[in-house]
Protein backbone atom coordinates (compact mmCIF):
# COMPACT_ATOMS: atom_id res chain seq x y z
CA UNK A 1 0.00 0.00 0.00
CA UNK A 2 1.05 3.58 -0.56
CA UNK A 3 1.70 6.29 2.01
CA UNK A 4 -1.38 8.29 1.07
CA UNK A 5 -3.66 5.26 1.09
CA UNK A 6 -2.43 4.31 4.55
CA UNK A 7 -3.12 7.84 5.75
CA UNK A 8 -6.59 7.77 4.23
CA UNK A 9 -7.27 4.53 6.09
CA UNK A 10 -6.72 6.37 9.39
CA UNK A 11 -9.69 8.67 8.67
CA UNK A 12 -12.92 7.20 10.04
CA UNK A 13 -14.87 8.79 7.16
CA UNK A 14 -12.73 6.77 4.79
CA UNK A 15 -13.30 3.63 6.86
CA UNK A 16 -17.04 4.22 6.62
CA UNK A 17 -17.13 5.41 3.03
CA UNK A 18 -14.70 3.12 1.23
CA UNK A 19 -15.63 -0.52 1.01
CA UNK A 20 -15.22 -2.48 -2.20
CA UNK A 21 -16.51 -0.38 -5.08
CA UNK A 22 -18.08 -2.40 -7.88
CA UNK A 23 -17.85 0.50 -10.35
CA UNK A 24 -21.59 0.50 -11.07
CA UNK A 25 -21.71 4.30 -11.41
CA UNK A 26 -24.89 4.79 -9.33
CA UNK A 27 -23.10 7.54 -7.37
CA UNK A 28 -22.31 9.44 -10.56
CA UNK A 29 -25.86 9.04 -11.83
CA UNK A 30 -27.37 10.54 -8.66
CA UNK A 31 -24.68 13.20 -8.09
CA UNK A 32 -25.75 16.88 -8.54
CA UNK A 33 -22.10 17.87 -9.05
CA UNK A 34 -21.49 15.27 -11.77
CA UNK A 35 -24.31 16.73 -13.81
CA UNK A 36 -22.80 20.19 -13.67
CA UNK A 37 -19.03 19.77 -13.42
CA UNK A 38 -16.54 17.51 -15.20
CA UNK A 39 -16.76 15.28 -12.20
CA UNK A 40 -17.20 11.56 -11.75
CA UNK A 41 -17.21 10.17 -8.19
CA UNK A 42 -17.08 6.61 -9.56
CA UNK A 43 -13.68 7.31 -11.12
CA UNK A 44 -12.38 8.95 -7.95
CA UNK A 45 -13.32 5.97 -5.77
CA UNK A 46 -11.90 3.60 -8.38
CA UNK A 47 -8.63 5.53 -8.48
CA UNK A 48 -8.34 5.52 -4.70
CA UNK A 49 -9.01 1.80 -4.37
CA UNK A 50 -6.07 1.10 -6.70
CA UNK A 51 -3.89 2.39 -3.80
CA UNK A 52 -1.34 3.93 -6.13
CA UNK A 53 0.47 6.86 -4.48
CA UNK A 54 1.17 8.74 -7.70
CA UNK A 55 -2.45 8.53 -8.79
CA UNK A 56 -3.71 9.59 -5.38
CA UNK A 57 -1.27 12.51 -5.29
CA UNK A 58 -2.56 13.61 -8.68
CA UNK A 59 -6.08 13.58 -7.23
CA UNK A 60 -4.97 15.63 -4.22
CA UNK A 61 -3.59 18.28 -6.61
CA UNK A 62 -6.59 18.19 -8.95
CA UNK A 63 -9.68 20.35 -9.39
CA UNK A 64 -11.96 17.33 -9.29
CA UNK A 65 -11.94 16.61 -5.55
CA UNK A 66 -13.29 20.13 -4.93
CA UNK A 67 -16.40 19.78 -7.12
CA UNK A 68 -18.41 17.70 -4.62
CA UNK A 69 -21.15 19.59 -2.73
CA UNK A 70 -21.14 17.09 0.18
CA UNK A 71 -24.91 16.59 -0.16
CA UNK A 72 -24.26 12.86 0.42
CA UNK A 73 -26.88 11.73 -2.10
CA UNK A 74 -24.32 9.08 -3.16
CA UNK A 75 -24.33 7.55 0.31
CA UNK A 76 -28.06 6.81 0.14
CA UNK A 77 -27.98 5.03 -3.18
CA UNK A 78 -24.71 3.07 -3.31
CA UNK A 79 -25.60 -0.64 -3.42
CA UNK A 80 -22.39 -1.50 -1.54
CA UNK A 81 -22.81 1.19 1.14
CA UNK A 82 -19.84 3.21 -0.04
CA UNK A 83 -19.84 6.95 0.49
CA UNK A 84 -17.89 8.73 -2.24
CA UNK A 85 -18.72 12.00 -0.48
CA UNK A 86 -16.97 10.72 2.65
CA UNK A 87 -13.97 9.61 0.57
CA UNK A 88 -13.85 13.14 -0.88
CA UNK A 89 -13.78 14.64 2.63
CA UNK A 90 -10.83 12.41 3.53
CA UNK A 91 -9.02 13.35 0.29
CA UNK A 92 -9.59 17.07 0.94
CA UNK A 93 -8.11 16.65 4.42
CA UNK A 94 -4.90 15.21 2.94
CA UNK A 95 -4.81 17.84 0.22
CA UNK A 96 -4.99 20.52 2.90
CA UNK A 97 -2.37 18.88 5.12
CA UNK A 98 0.22 18.66 2.34
CA UNK A 99 -0.63 22.02 0.75
CA UNK A 100 -1.66 20.36 -2.53
CA UNK A 101 -4.91 22.38 -2.48
CA UNK A 102 -3.05 25.40 -3.86
CA UNK A 103 -2.31 23.45 -7.07
CA UNK A 104 -5.92 23.85 -8.24
CA UNK A 105 -8.20 26.86 -8.70
CA UNK A 106 -11.02 25.22 -6.73
CA UNK A 107 -8.64 24.08 -4.01
CA UNK A 108 -7.29 27.63 -3.57
CA UNK A 109 -10.81 28.66 -2.56
CA UNK A 110 -10.08 27.18 0.87
CA UNK A 111 -8.42 30.47 1.74
CA UNK A 112 -11.46 32.78 1.39
CA UNK A 113 -13.68 30.05 2.88
CA UNK A 114 -11.51 29.68 5.96
CA UNK A 115 -11.23 33.44 6.45
CA UNK A 116 -15.00 33.90 6.20
CA UNK A 117 -16.38 30.86 8.04
CA UNK A 118 -13.76 30.40 10.73
CA UNK A 119 -13.49 34.16 11.12
CA UNK A 120 -17.23 34.33 11.80
CA UNK A 121 -17.16 31.42 14.25
CA UNK A 122 -14.39 32.96 16.32
CA UNK A 123 -15.84 36.50 16.20
CA UNK A 124 -19.62 35.93 16.30
CA UNK A 125 -20.02 32.29 17.38
CA UNK A 126 -21.73 31.26 14.12
CA UNK A 127 -20.50 30.34 10.62
CA UNK A 128 -22.59 33.03 8.91
CA UNK A 129 -23.37 36.49 10.26
CA UNK A 130 -25.16 39.57 8.98
CA UNK A 131 -22.29 41.77 10.24
CA UNK A 132 -19.93 40.24 7.67
CA UNK A 133 -22.50 39.59 4.91
CA UNK A 134 -22.24 42.14 2.09
CA UNK A 135 -24.39 42.73 -0.98
CA UNK A 136 -21.20 43.02 -3.05
CA UNK A 137 -20.38 39.41 -2.25
CA UNK A 138 -24.02 38.31 -2.33
CA UNK A 139 -25.98 40.21 -4.99
CA UNK A 140 -28.37 37.25 -5.23
CA UNK A 141 -29.70 38.13 -1.78
CA UNK A 142 -31.85 40.67 -3.61
CA UNK A 143 -33.13 44.16 -2.86
CA UNK A 144 -35.20 42.94 0.08
CA UNK A 145 -32.07 41.79 1.88
CA UNK A 146 -30.22 44.98 0.97
CA UNK A 147 -33.09 46.85 2.67
CA UNK A 148 -32.94 44.46 5.63
CA UNK A 149 -29.18 44.97 6.07
CA UNK A 150 -29.59 48.76 5.84
CA UNK A 151 -32.14 48.57 8.68
CA UNK A 152 -30.78 45.47 10.39
CA UNK A 153 -31.29 46.51 14.00
CA UNK A 154 -34.91 47.54 13.42
CA UNK A 155 -35.70 44.73 11.01
CA UNK A 156 -34.30 42.02 13.28
CA UNK A 157 -36.11 43.56 16.25
CA UNK A 158 -39.37 43.49 14.27
CA UNK A 159 -38.87 39.76 13.82
CA UNK A 160 -38.22 38.99 17.43
CA UNK A 161 -34.44 38.65 17.21
CA UNK A 162 -32.07 39.92 19.90
CA UNK A 163 -29.60 41.50 17.50
CA UNK A 164 -26.09 41.84 18.97
CA UNK A 165 -27.41 42.11 22.51
CA UNK A 166 -26.67 39.85 25.50
CA UNK A 167 -29.12 37.12 26.52
CA UNK A 168 -30.89 34.41 24.54
CA UNK A 169 -32.46 34.71 21.10
CA UNK A 170 -31.60 34.81 17.42
CA UNK A 171 -28.60 36.92 16.37
CA UNK A 172 -27.66 37.56 20.01
CA UNK A 173 -24.23 38.77 21.03
CA UNK A 174 -22.21 35.72 22.02
CA UNK A 175 -20.49 36.35 25.34
CA UNK A 176 -16.69 36.64 25.41
CA UNK A 177 -16.34 33.60 27.69
CA UNK A 178 -18.24 31.48 25.15
CA UNK A 179 -16.08 32.74 22.27
CA UNK A 180 -12.99 32.04 24.40
CA UNK A 181 -14.16 28.42 24.78
CA UNK A 182 -14.56 28.11 21.00
CA UNK A 183 -11.04 29.48 20.51
CA UNK A 184 -9.67 27.02 23.07
CA UNK A 185 -11.43 24.18 21.21
CA UNK A 186 -9.81 25.34 17.96
CA UNK A 187 -6.41 25.41 19.68
CA UNK A 188 -6.70 22.00 21.32
CA UNK A 189 -8.29 20.05 18.46
CA UNK A 190 -6.16 21.21 15.55
CA UNK A 191 -8.60 23.80 14.17
CA UNK A 192 -6.12 26.63 14.65
CA UNK A 193 -3.31 24.57 13.12
CA UNK A 194 -5.59 23.73 10.17
CA UNK A 195 -6.30 27.45 9.58
CA UNK A 196 -2.60 28.27 9.86
CA UNK A 197 -1.78 25.52 7.35
CA UNK A 198 -4.28 26.98 4.88
CA UNK A 199 -2.81 30.46 5.47
CA UNK A 200 0.81 29.33 5.10
CA UNK A 201 0.37 27.51 1.80
CA UNK A 202 -1.95 30.24 0.48
CA UNK A 203 0.64 32.92 1.28
CA UNK A 204 3.26 30.94 -0.64
CA UNK A 205 0.90 30.65 -3.60
CA UNK A 206 -0.05 34.33 -3.49
CA UNK A 207 3.65 35.27 -3.62
CA UNK A 208 4.09 32.95 -6.59
CA UNK A 209 1.12 34.61 -8.30
CA UNK A 210 2.43 38.10 -7.47
CA UNK A 211 -0.57 39.07 -5.36
CA UNK A 212 -1.12 40.61 -1.95
CA UNK A 213 -3.27 38.50 0.38
CA UNK A 214 -6.24 40.85 -0.13
CA UNK A 215 -5.88 40.48 -3.90
CA UNK A 216 -5.49 36.71 -3.55
CA UNK A 217 -8.58 36.46 -1.37
CA UNK A 218 -10.69 38.47 -3.83
CA UNK A 219 -9.31 36.58 -6.83
CA UNK A 220 -9.86 33.10 -5.37
CA UNK A 221 -13.36 34.11 -4.24
CA UNK A 222 -14.51 35.45 -7.59
CA UNK A 223 -12.41 34.04 -10.43
CA UNK A 224 -13.60 31.10 -12.50
CA UNK A 225 -11.45 29.89 -15.40
CA UNK A 226 -12.87 27.95 -18.33
CA UNK A 227 -12.75 24.15 -18.20
CA UNK A 228 -14.76 23.18 -15.14
CA UNK A 229 -18.15 22.52 -16.70
CA UNK A 230 -19.75 19.72 -18.68
CA UNK A 231 -21.34 22.11 -21.17
CA UNK A 232 -18.01 23.64 -22.25
CA UNK A 233 -16.34 22.66 -25.51
CA UNK B 1 -45.09 -2.84 19.78
CA UNK B 2 -44.12 -5.81 17.61
CA UNK B 3 -44.14 -5.15 13.87
CA UNK B 4 -44.20 -7.77 11.12
CA UNK B 5 -43.73 -7.81 7.31
CA UNK B 6 -43.93 -4.42 5.60
CA UNK B 7 -44.93 -2.82 8.89
CA UNK B 8 -41.60 -3.99 10.31
CA UNK B 9 -39.66 -2.47 7.40
CA UNK B 10 -41.58 0.79 7.71
CA UNK B 11 -41.13 0.82 11.48
CA UNK B 12 -37.37 1.24 10.94
CA UNK B 13 -38.15 4.67 9.52
CA UNK B 14 -40.55 5.83 12.21
CA UNK B 15 -39.39 7.99 15.07
CA UNK B 16 -40.91 7.84 18.50
CA UNK B 17 -40.35 11.49 19.23
CA UNK B 18 -40.40 12.50 22.91
CA UNK B 19 -43.27 14.79 23.75
CA UNK B 20 -41.56 17.36 25.95
CA UNK B 21 -38.42 18.85 27.56
CA UNK B 22 -35.98 19.88 24.85
CA UNK B 23 -32.74 21.83 24.65
CA UNK B 24 -32.87 24.03 21.53
CA UNK B 25 -29.87 24.75 19.28
CA UNK B 26 -30.19 27.60 16.77
CA UNK B 27 -29.00 27.67 13.18
CA UNK B 28 -26.26 29.82 11.61
CA UNK B 29 -28.29 30.45 8.45
CA UNK B 30 -31.83 30.47 9.79
CA UNK B 31 -31.26 33.07 12.49
CA UNK B 32 -29.77 35.40 9.87
CA UNK B 33 -32.37 34.90 7.14
CA UNK B 34 -35.43 33.49 8.94
CA UNK B 35 -35.14 34.76 12.53
CA UNK B 36 -38.92 34.86 12.95
CA UNK B 37 -39.14 31.16 12.07
CA UNK B 38 -36.93 30.31 15.05
CA UNK B 39 -39.00 32.67 17.19
CA UNK B 40 -42.26 31.04 16.10
CA UNK B 41 -40.91 27.54 16.65
CA UNK B 42 -40.61 28.55 20.30
CA UNK B 43 -43.90 30.45 20.30
CA UNK B 44 -45.82 27.46 18.92
CA UNK B 45 -44.12 24.81 21.06
CA UNK B 46 -43.86 26.78 24.29
CA UNK B 47 -46.65 29.35 24.36
CA UNK B 48 -49.30 27.55 22.31
CA UNK B 49 -48.67 23.90 23.15
CA UNK B 50 -47.15 24.41 26.61
CA UNK B 51 -43.94 22.48 25.97
CA UNK B 52 -40.69 23.00 27.85
CA UNK B 53 -37.97 24.16 25.43
CA UNK B 54 -34.71 25.62 26.75
CA UNK B 55 -33.30 28.53 24.70
CA UNK B 56 -29.78 28.75 26.14
CA UNK B 57 -27.74 31.89 25.42
CA UNK B 58 -24.34 30.18 25.68
CA UNK B 59 -24.65 27.74 22.81
CA UNK B 60 -23.09 28.50 19.42
CA UNK B 61 -22.73 27.09 15.93
CA UNK B 62 -22.18 23.33 15.70
CA UNK B 63 -19.46 24.09 13.12
CA UNK B 64 -21.28 22.02 10.48
CA UNK B 65 -21.00 24.52 7.62
CA UNK B 66 -17.26 24.92 8.21
CA UNK B 67 -16.85 21.16 8.53
CA UNK B 68 -18.61 20.54 5.21
CA UNK B 69 -16.66 23.37 3.60
CA UNK B 70 -13.50 21.58 4.79
CA UNK B 71 -12.19 24.56 6.76
CA UNK B 72 -12.06 22.76 10.12
CA UNK B 73 -11.01 19.20 10.96
CA UNK B 74 -13.60 16.77 12.26
CA UNK B 75 -11.97 16.82 15.70
CA UNK B 76 -12.86 20.51 16.02
CA UNK B 77 -16.45 19.96 14.87
CA UNK B 78 -16.79 17.10 17.35
CA UNK B 79 -15.53 19.15 20.28
CA UNK B 80 -17.85 22.06 19.41
CA UNK B 81 -20.76 19.61 19.39
CA UNK B 82 -19.53 18.07 22.66
CA UNK B 83 -19.64 21.58 24.17
CA UNK B 84 -23.29 21.91 23.09
CA UNK B 85 -23.97 18.57 24.83
CA UNK B 86 -22.24 19.91 27.91
CA UNK B 87 -24.50 22.97 27.96
CA UNK B 88 -27.51 20.71 27.54
CA UNK B 89 -26.36 18.49 30.41
CA UNK B 90 -25.66 21.53 32.59
CA UNK B 91 -29.20 22.84 31.94
CA UNK B 92 -30.69 19.48 32.95
CA UNK B 93 -31.97 18.30 29.58
CA UNK B 94 -31.63 14.96 27.77
CA UNK B 95 -33.38 15.71 24.46
CA UNK B 96 -31.75 17.95 21.86
CA UNK B 97 -33.76 19.68 19.14
CA UNK B 98 -31.83 21.49 16.44
CA UNK B 99 -33.02 24.21 14.10
CA UNK B 100 -30.64 23.31 11.26
CA UNK B 101 -30.50 20.26 8.97
CA UNK B 102 -26.72 20.51 8.55
CA UNK B 103 -26.52 20.45 12.35
CA UNK B 104 -28.93 17.51 12.55
CA UNK B 105 -26.69 15.60 10.12
CA UNK B 106 -23.58 16.71 12.01
CA UNK B 107 -24.89 15.63 15.43
CA UNK B 108 -26.11 12.35 13.99
CA UNK B 109 -22.82 11.64 12.20
CA UNK B 110 -20.85 12.39 15.34
CA UNK B 111 -23.00 10.22 17.64
CA UNK B 112 -22.95 7.35 15.14
CA UNK B 113 -19.16 7.67 14.81
CA UNK B 114 -18.74 7.58 18.56
CA UNK B 115 -21.00 4.52 18.73
CA UNK B 116 -18.86 2.72 16.17
CA UNK B 117 -15.47 4.07 17.25
CA UNK B 118 -15.60 4.58 21.05
CA UNK B 119 -11.96 5.65 21.07
CA UNK B 120 -12.97 8.77 19.11
CA UNK B 121 -15.52 9.71 21.77
CA UNK B 122 -12.88 9.21 24.46
CA UNK B 123 -10.50 11.55 22.63
CA UNK B 124 -13.21 14.22 22.25
CA UNK B 125 -13.97 14.03 25.96
CA UNK B 126 -10.29 14.64 26.66
CA UNK B 127 -10.18 17.51 24.16
CA UNK B 128 -13.23 19.21 25.66
CA UNK B 129 -11.88 18.88 29.18
CA UNK B 130 -8.52 20.28 28.13
CA UNK B 131 -10.07 23.19 26.23
CA UNK B 132 -13.03 24.12 28.44
CA UNK B 133 -12.89 22.00 31.61
CA UNK B 134 -16.26 20.61 30.58
CA UNK B 135 -17.87 17.17 30.75
CA UNK B 136 -21.08 16.00 29.11
CA UNK B 137 -23.77 13.38 28.77
CA UNK B 138 -24.80 12.39 25.28
CA UNK B 139 -28.39 13.27 24.40
CA UNK B 140 -30.92 10.47 24.71
CA UNK B 141 -32.70 11.80 21.65
CA UNK B 142 -31.76 14.19 18.84
CA UNK B 143 -34.57 15.64 16.74
CA UNK B 144 -34.74 18.22 14.02
CA UNK B 145 -37.18 21.04 14.76
CA UNK B 146 -39.36 19.88 11.85
CA UNK B 147 -39.68 16.49 13.61
CA UNK B 148 -41.36 18.27 16.52
CA UNK B 149 -43.65 20.26 14.24
CA UNK B 150 -44.55 16.95 12.54
CA UNK B 151 -45.10 15.33 15.94
CA UNK B 152 -47.50 18.13 16.91
CA UNK B 153 -49.17 18.42 13.49
CA UNK B 154 -52.57 17.20 14.64
CA UNK B 155 -52.56 19.50 17.66
CA UNK B 156 -51.78 22.37 15.32
CA UNK B 157 -54.52 21.23 12.92
CA UNK B 158 -56.99 21.27 15.81
CA UNK B 159 -56.16 24.93 16.42
CA UNK B 160 -56.01 25.92 12.73
CA UNK B 161 -57.67 29.16 11.67
CA UNK B 162 -56.80 28.71 8.00
CA UNK B 163 -56.21 25.61 5.93
CA UNK B 164 -53.93 24.91 3.02
CA UNK B 165 -56.96 25.21 0.79
CA UNK B 166 -57.76 27.62 -2.01
CA UNK B 167 -60.57 29.67 -0.57
CA UNK B 168 -62.01 30.51 -3.99
CA UNK B 169 -62.12 26.99 -5.42
CA UNK B 170 -62.20 24.88 -2.26
CA UNK B 171 -59.39 22.77 -3.71
CA UNK B 172 -56.34 21.78 -1.63
CA UNK B 173 -53.28 23.94 -2.32
CA UNK B 174 -50.65 22.17 -4.39
CA UNK B 175 -47.53 22.01 -2.24
CA UNK B 176 -43.97 21.08 -3.16
CA UNK B 177 -42.08 19.76 -0.15
CA UNK B 178 -38.28 19.86 -0.16
CA UNK B 179 -36.32 17.92 2.45
CA UNK B 180 -32.79 19.05 3.26
CA UNK B 181 -30.23 16.47 2.10
CA UNK B 182 -28.62 15.92 5.49
CA UNK B 183 -31.97 15.14 7.14
CA UNK B 184 -31.95 11.49 6.05
CA UNK B 185 -29.64 10.87 3.09
CA UNK B 186 -26.72 10.04 5.39
CA UNK B 187 -28.62 8.14 8.08
CA UNK B 188 -32.03 7.18 6.65
CA UNK B 189 -33.26 5.57 9.88
CA UNK B 190 -32.88 8.92 11.68
CA UNK B 191 -35.48 10.70 9.55
CA UNK B 192 -39.25 10.21 9.65
CA UNK B 193 -39.92 8.04 6.60
CA UNK B 194 -36.23 7.59 5.72
CA UNK B 195 -34.43 9.05 2.71
CA UNK B 196 -36.68 7.72 -0.04
CA UNK B 197 -40.10 8.42 1.51
CA UNK B 198 -39.58 11.16 4.08
CA UNK B 199 -42.94 12.27 5.43
CA UNK B 200 -41.85 14.87 7.94
CA UNK B 201 -43.12 17.72 5.74
CA UNK B 202 -45.74 15.88 3.70
CA UNK B 203 -47.33 14.77 6.98
CA UNK B 204 -47.80 18.42 7.97
CA UNK B 205 -49.22 19.30 4.55
CA UNK B 206 -51.69 16.40 4.71
CA UNK B 207 -52.80 17.34 8.21
CA UNK B 208 -53.32 20.98 7.32
CA UNK B 209 -55.40 20.42 4.21
CA UNK B 210 -52.92 20.69 1.32
CA UNK B 211 -51.98 18.25 -1.40
CA UNK B 212 -48.34 17.25 -1.89
CA UNK B 213 -47.01 17.28 -5.45
CA UNK B 214 -44.84 14.36 -6.50
CA UNK B 215 -42.49 15.53 -9.26
CA UNK B 216 -39.41 13.98 -10.90
CA UNK B 217 -36.70 15.96 -9.09
CA UNK B 218 -38.38 15.92 -5.69
CA UNK B 219 -35.32 14.52 -3.91
CA UNK B 220 -32.69 16.50 -5.85
CA UNK B 221 -30.46 18.78 -3.76
CA UNK B 222 -31.42 22.48 -3.64
CA UNK B 223 -27.89 23.26 -4.78
CA UNK B 224 -26.33 24.67 -1.60
CA UNK B 225 -23.28 22.41 -1.80
CA UNK B 226 -21.51 24.45 0.93
CA UNK B 227 -18.40 25.77 -0.94
CA UNK B 228 -20.45 25.62 -4.17
CA UNK B 229 -22.60 28.50 -2.91
CA UNK B 230 -20.36 30.16 -0.35
CA UNK B 231 -17.68 30.98 -2.94
CA UNK B 232 -18.96 33.52 -5.46
CA UNK B 233 -17.12 31.88 -8.37
CA UNK B 234 -18.99 28.59 -7.81
CA UNK B 235 -22.58 29.79 -7.57
CA UNK B 236 -23.46 28.52 -11.05
CA UNK B 237 -23.62 25.09 -9.40
CA UNK B 238 -26.14 26.31 -6.88
CA UNK B 239 -28.49 28.07 -9.28
CA UNK B 240 -28.22 25.28 -11.90
CA UNK B 241 -29.42 22.69 -9.41
CA UNK B 242 -32.27 24.85 -8.17
CA UNK B 243 -33.21 25.66 -11.78
CA UNK B 244 -33.43 21.93 -12.47
CA UNK B 245 -35.92 21.58 -9.63
CA UNK B 246 -38.02 24.56 -10.78
CA UNK B 247 -38.23 23.21 -14.32
CA UNK B 248 -39.26 19.82 -12.95
CA UNK B 249 -41.96 21.17 -10.62
CA UNK B 250 -43.31 23.90 -12.93
CA UNK B 251 -45.70 21.68 -14.98
CA UNK B 252 -47.54 20.85 -11.73
CA UNK B 253 -48.23 24.56 -11.00
CA UNK B 254 -47.40 24.51 -7.28
CA UNK B 255 -48.99 27.13 -5.04
CA UNK B 256 -46.13 27.00 -2.56
CA UNK B 257 -42.90 25.23 -1.59
CA UNK B 258 -42.10 24.19 1.96
CA UNK B 259 -38.69 23.20 3.25
CA UNK B 260 -37.03 22.02 6.45
CA UNK B 261 -33.44 23.05 5.75
CA UNK B 262 -31.89 26.46 6.48
CA UNK B 263 -30.42 27.07 3.04
CA UNK B 264 -33.15 25.51 0.92
CA UNK B 265 -35.87 28.16 1.44
CA UNK B 266 -33.28 30.87 0.81
CA UNK B 267 -32.06 29.31 -2.46
CA UNK B 268 -35.54 28.33 -3.64
CA UNK B 269 -36.61 31.93 -3.02
CA UNK B 270 -33.56 33.92 -4.17
CA UNK B 271 -32.69 31.88 -7.24
CA UNK B 272 -36.23 32.56 -8.53
CA UNK B 273 -35.37 36.26 -8.25
CA UNK B 274 -32.06 35.77 -10.08
CA UNK B 275 -33.60 33.62 -12.85
CA UNK B 276 -36.33 36.25 -13.33
CA UNK B 277 -33.80 39.09 -13.50
CA UNK B 278 -31.37 37.21 -15.78
CA UNK B 279 -33.79 35.42 -18.09
CA UNK B 280 -37.16 37.08 -17.52
CA UNK B 281 -38.63 33.76 -16.47
CA UNK B 282 -41.02 33.46 -13.51
CA UNK B 283 -42.54 30.29 -12.10
CA UNK B 284 -45.70 31.57 -10.36
CA UNK B 285 -48.84 33.06 -11.87
CA UNK B 286 -48.94 36.55 -13.43
CA UNK B 287 -45.24 37.32 -13.10
CA UNK B 288 -44.99 36.27 -9.45
CA UNK B 289 -42.76 33.50 -8.13
CA UNK B 290 -43.66 30.41 -6.11
CA UNK B 291 -43.46 31.32 -2.40
CA UNK B 292 -40.91 29.11 -0.59
CA UNK B 293 -41.66 28.85 3.13
CA UNK B 294 -40.16 27.30 6.22
CA UNK B 295 -42.36 24.81 8.09
CA UNK B 296 -42.77 27.30 10.95
CA UNK B 297 -43.96 29.96 8.50
CA UNK B 298 -46.49 27.50 7.09
CA UNK B 299 -47.61 26.46 10.58
CA UNK B 300 -47.80 30.11 11.61
CA UNK B 301 -50.11 30.97 8.70
CA UNK B 302 -52.32 27.96 9.48
CA UNK B 303 -52.52 29.10 13.11
CA UNK B 304 -53.47 32.64 12.10
CA UNK B 305 -50.38 34.61 13.10
CA UNK B 306 -49.76 37.90 11.27
CA UNK B 307 -47.69 37.28 8.10
CA UNK B 308 -45.38 40.20 8.90
CA UNK B 309 -44.82 38.90 12.46
CA UNK B 310 -43.76 35.63 10.80
CA UNK B 311 -41.13 37.50 8.78
CA UNK B 312 -42.63 36.80 5.36
CA UNK B 313 -41.62 40.29 4.20
CA UNK B 314 -38.01 39.04 4.11
CA UNK B 315 -38.75 36.77 1.16
CA UNK B 316 -37.86 38.14 -2.26
CA UNK B 317 -40.77 36.22 -3.82
CA UNK B 318 -44.04 37.97 -2.95
CA UNK B 319 -46.09 36.04 -0.41
CA UNK B 320 -49.34 37.95 -1.03
CA UNK B 321 -50.75 35.64 -3.76
CA UNK B 322 -50.53 32.72 -1.32
CA UNK B 323 -52.15 34.74 1.47
CA UNK B 324 -55.00 35.66 -0.90
CA UNK B 325 -55.52 32.02 -1.86
CA UNK B 326 -55.64 30.92 1.79
CA UNK B 327 -57.78 33.88 2.80
CA UNK B 328 -55.23 35.06 5.36
CA UNK B 329 -55.82 38.76 6.15
CA UNK B 330 -52.88 41.17 5.99
CA UNK B 331 -52.24 44.89 5.92
CA UNK B 332 -50.02 45.77 2.91
CA UNK B 333 -49.14 49.14 4.44
CA UNK B 334 -47.48 47.41 7.44
CA UNK B 335 -45.29 45.01 5.47
CA UNK B 336 -42.02 46.88 5.90
CA UNK B 337 -42.65 48.71 9.18
CA UNK B 338 -40.41 48.25 12.19
CA UNK B 339 -41.42 47.82 15.80
CA UNK B 340 -44.12 50.26 16.93
CA UNK B 341 -44.81 50.95 13.26
CA UNK B 342 -41.48 52.72 12.79
CA UNK B 343 -40.98 53.80 9.17
CA UNK B 344 -38.08 51.84 7.67
CA UNK B 345 -38.83 52.90 4.07
CA UNK B 346 -39.22 50.13 1.48
CA UNK B 347 -36.90 47.90 -0.52
CA UNK B 348 -36.39 48.51 -4.21
CA UNK B 349 -38.46 46.25 -6.43
CA UNK B 350 -36.90 43.73 -8.81
CA UNK B 351 -37.24 44.54 -12.51
CA UNK B 352 -38.87 41.30 -13.64
CA UNK B 353 -40.06 39.37 -10.59
CA UNK B 354 -43.37 40.87 -9.50
CA UNK B 355 -43.29 42.01 -5.87
CA UNK B 356 -44.96 44.47 -3.52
Amino acid sequence: MGKYYDELCEDYRFKEGMHTCINCGTCTAICPAAEFYRYDPRKIVDTVQRKDDDEIEALLKSETIWYCGECMSCLTRCPRKNGPGLVIMALRKLSTKYGFFTCSERGRQLYPLSKALNGNILKYGYCIHAESFTMKDHPEAGPVFAWHLDHREDSYARQGANYMKPGPGAMRLIAKEDLDELKAIFDVTGGTEWMETIDRFSEEKAREMGMTMDEYREYTFTHCSPGHFNNEE
Amino acid sequence: MIYQGKEKIWSDYQKEIPDDHWFYARSCIRQNFFPASEKYFLTICRDLLGKDICDNEHHTTCGGISYHSDTIPQATAMAIVARQFSLMTEAGYKNLVVSCITSFGNYTEILETWREFPEVEARVREDLWKACRREFEKPEYVAHASDLMYHFRDEIAARAKYKLVNRQTGEPLKVVEHIGCHYAKMFPHKGVGGAEYPCVLSGMVDSWGGKVIDYPERRHCCGFGFRQYLVKANRGYSIANTYKKFESMAPYHPDMIITNCPGCPYFLDRWQYVIAEMEGKTYGENGFGIPALTYEEMAGLVLGYDPWDLGLQLHQVAIEPLLDKMGVPYDPSKKYLGLNEKDLMKPELPKNLRCF
